[in-house]
């Protein structure tokens, strides 16, 4: 049997590989960090709070992950920019055998062309985490904003 | 360049000869406009939003908010009544509320605890009568001439909407018949809040008020629909002006083909839309009215606009913060009487629009574009003969700017730019 560290590690390991992925523009893959039917959803604080539904980015399934990743590729304008991510340390709980929640606290830092680096996001994720065949997968990220106001635009998933 | 205080320009602005088909660049840039629009438009004869009327539903609920950038609070008394007063203390010009929203019996002001009732009355001054028989107010103190500054009040398809000027008709006049009943289409049921979010865009805040009323750019910048091949069997819809031409809407219709009986009321046509999007009950939908509109948005001068894409309804309110930035709020909404299914739909199309909206989230950056690109030019001027130089509605096509030229008709009129 694994024990709790193990678990921790790999968790640790996955929400990290995610944000470095999306660090480094790795999109393609993005669908593959959740489960085919996983949810992923960006909301403002004030709005998830008051336990209403609608945030700022919802997507139910891989299908609509990648017309997301399509969509900025391809079908959407916006100025160059990157993000950089940096996380807290995580707190997991088990739920039952394989079934996990996570929260972490997260920073992106966004750098445009002109080379201005700033703080573009503050928050936290709330994951319903996933272990199918030894590998953890999210089944629900919810990306909760600390901020109800978006500078600019908001177009790469964060 | 020092900002005038002054009700005039240091420089005056000549509207160049074409009228309303030319846009000085001007007026995206000069500090001084922006301090005159303070006046002659947010201070003068229009209606303001200032919140829903869901956000204050009970007796004590209040919310702020701004006009232009005047601190204001919109409240509802013991009695029903919705009351709006500038959020500036009466004695020495503190914020009263500092909230953004809450409910209480009195505001009351933390600096010298000065208190007001829910219409802004002076209720109670702390040691008023001085301590201990010392100090206190002069025995000829008027707490009646010492409210807080008021406006005029009006709700209007559950909209709160408040002027500071004695000349602005009711909201009704002010809007004009085919904007009032256009509104009443969309809004006069009972609402129900889903979400809101606020954008910062880097621009003037009348290039948003273009860009909501630019027709023309719909499928020229955004180009979901198209890039996923989305067969919207949508035929190109028309704009209608107000008469004073402040105001306007534009819709797209669903092809006449597409009103058989299959397609009656209440029925899901996700199947209707054709796409290549892997994920395609992103459309999922369903006809809300009988009129064929499946698209339309509605810009009510000065900065509100209300839209309707699909199922998925937004009061849009862009606030000026500065010549060069503006906040631009979502505030995303469905009926009381949704069931959840229409609820998830109406959620789900929320990816449409906003500041991640798949299909417009380039309007984000674009009007920066245009705050940049004008900049150090400001005898420059653009463009709007899209469409005619005619400023008349269009029944025909939305590859026209006459909304844009009704805008600057409207603008030019309450700024008295000859
Ligand atoms: S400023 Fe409000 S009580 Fe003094
Ligand atoms: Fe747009």
């Amino acid at each position: 049997m694994r024990g709790d560290r193990d678990v921790r590690t790999e968790i640790e390991d996955f929400i990290t590989a995610y944000a470095h992925a999306i660090d480094d523009g790795a999109l393609d893959g993005w669908p593959d960090y959740f489960t085919p039917e996983g949810i992923y959803q960006i909301i403002t604080r004030e709005t998830f709070e008051a336990g209403l539904p609608l945030g700022i980015m919802l997507c139910e399934g891989r299908g609509m992950m990648a017309d997301r990743v399509q969509a900025l590729r391809t079908a959407n304008i916006y100025e160059a920019h990157s993000y950089c991510h940096l996380l807290g340390r995580s707190q997991i709980s088990a739920q039952a055998t394989d079934h996990y929640q996570a929260r972490t606290n997260f920073n992106v830092i966004r750098t445009m062309q002109d080379g201005g680096s700033e703080m573009f996001a503050v928050g936290k994720y709330l994951d319903v985490i996933r272990v199918q065949d030894g590998r953890p997968l999210f089944q629900e990220r919810r990306v909760i904003l600390e901020s109800r106001r978006v500078d600019i635009l908001l177009v790469y998933p964060l | 360049m020092a900002v005038s205080t002054a009700d005039e320009l240091s420089e005056p602005l000549r509207w160049p000869a074409d009228g309303v088909t030319r846009i000085p660049y001007r007026l995206y840039s000069d500090p001084e406009i922006y301090a005159l629009e303070q006046q002659r438009i947010f201070r003068g004869p229009v209606w303001n939003f200032l919140c829903l009327e869901i956000d204050i539903p009970k007796a004590g609920d209040y919310k702020t908010s701004t006009v232009g950038e005047i601190p204001v609070i919109a409240a509802r008394d013991e009695n029903g009544d919705v009351h709006a007063m500038v959020n500036r203390c009466a004695h020495k010009g503190a914020l009263v509320c500092l909230k953004e929203k809450g409910n209480a019996k009195l505001l009351t002001c933390i600096y010298h605890s000065w208190s007001f009732d829910l219409q802004g009355r002076l209720k109670g001054v702390a040691f008023r009568n001085g301590l201990q028989g010392k100090g206190g107010l002069p025995k000829d103190f008027d707490a009646s001439q010492h409210s807080l500054e008021p406006l005029r009040v009006e709700v209007f398809c559950g909209l709160v909407f408040g002027t500071f000027s004695d000349a602005t008709p009711t909201v009704e006049a002010y809007l004009g018949k085919p904007m009032a009943e256009f509104m009443t289409r969309n809004l006069s049921r009972p609402l129900k809040p889903l979400g809101m979010h606020s954008q910062i865009i880097h621009n003037n805040w009348k290039l948003y008020a273009e860009n909501v009323r630019d027709s023309y750019h719909a499928t020229l910048l955004h180009t979901f629909y198209t890039t996923f091949k989305i067969n919207r069997l949508d035929m190109d819809g028309g704009i209608v002006l107000a008469e004073d031409k402040w105001h306007h809407i534009s819709y797209a219709k669903r092809a006449t083909f597409d009103e058989a009986p299959e397609y009656k009321r209440d029925q899901i046509h996700a199947a209707n839309y054709d796409s290549k999007l892997a994920g395609p009950h992103l459309l999922d939908s369903w006809n809300e009215f009988d009129d064929g509109i499946t698209h339309s948005i509605q810009a009510i001068f000065p900065n509100l606009a209300i839209q309707f894409t699909l199922n998925s309804l937004a009061v849009r309110f862009f606030v000026p913060r500065g010549i060069d930035k503006t906040e631009l709020f979502w505030f995303y909404v469905g009926y009381e009487a949704d069931n959840d299914e229409q609820t998830r739909m109406r959620v789900m199309q929320g990816n449409l629009t906003g500041a991640s909206g798949l299909v417009s989230l380039e309007d984000g950056c674009i009007n920066e574009f245009v705050q940049r690109g004008t900049r150090g030019s400001p005898d420059g001027m653009g463009l709007a003969e899209m469409g005619g130089r005619e400023v008349e509605s269009s029944a025909a096509s939305r590859a026209t700017e006459a909304a844009i030229r009704g805008f600057w008709t409207g603008y030019r009129k309450i700024m008295d730019f000859a």
